[in-house]
């Protein structure tokens, strides 16, 4: 799982059926600092994250491994609202 | 597989329903010298390792795996602790 930010929601009308009623939002990658990176990736939310919530993402086949997107074509899903961080290096 | 070491923890109340037991690490990948290569990332820990420790990590929906769940959004999980590494020289 990777760190992120949320910035921003995606709209789309027109998509796959099995995407219908899916959340989408745009999360920014962060550094151990909480620094955004210039990537990101769009992802659905699962956890009711909202903009501004740093989330952790899930990537790959293990994205469709919640009841939400299970046997969905999605490939990045929010799965945590990070609360916080403790870093001791 | 591959090396990292733990440098901390992450802390979420609010997250998906099969991850409610499971600690979570944040690691770092290391190379067989022990230096830091690539990006941290956030790994499941399924036996206990604590922070500056070298674990062990598989990715992808292997990482599910070891976990006490069958189903369970994770794409990172630490399953060994690394006691030694002995490189061998070419």
């Amino acid at each position: 799982m990777v760190l992120g930010k949320v910035v921003g929601t995606v709209w789309a009308t027109r998509k796959d059926e099995e995407l219908v009623g899916m959340k989408f939002l745009i999360v920014r990658h962060l550094d151990v600092q909480h620094k955004l990176k210039e990537t990101f990736v769009v992802a659905v939310d699962t956890v009711q994250a909202g903009v501004g919530d740093v989330v952790l993402v899930t990537s790959g086949s293990s994205a469709r491994q919640t009841a939400v997107t299970k046997n969905k074509p999605v490939d990045a899903v929010i799965v945590a609202v990070v609360d916080k961080l403790d870093i001791q290096d | 597989m591959y090396l990292a070491k733990v440098i901390g923890t992450v802390w979420a109340t609010r997250k998906d329903e099969n991850l409610r037991t499971l600690k979570l690490q944040f690691i770092q990948p290391i190379n067989a010298k022990r230096e830091k290569t690539g990006d941290p990332l956030v790994a499941v820990d399924t036996i206990g390792a604590g922070p500056g420790e070298t674990v062990f990590y598989i990715t992808a929906r292997e990482a599910v795996i070891p976990l006490p769940v069958e189903m369970a959004p994770v794409d990172a999980s630490i399953v060994g602790i690394i006691d030694r590494i002995d490189p061998h020289k070419p």
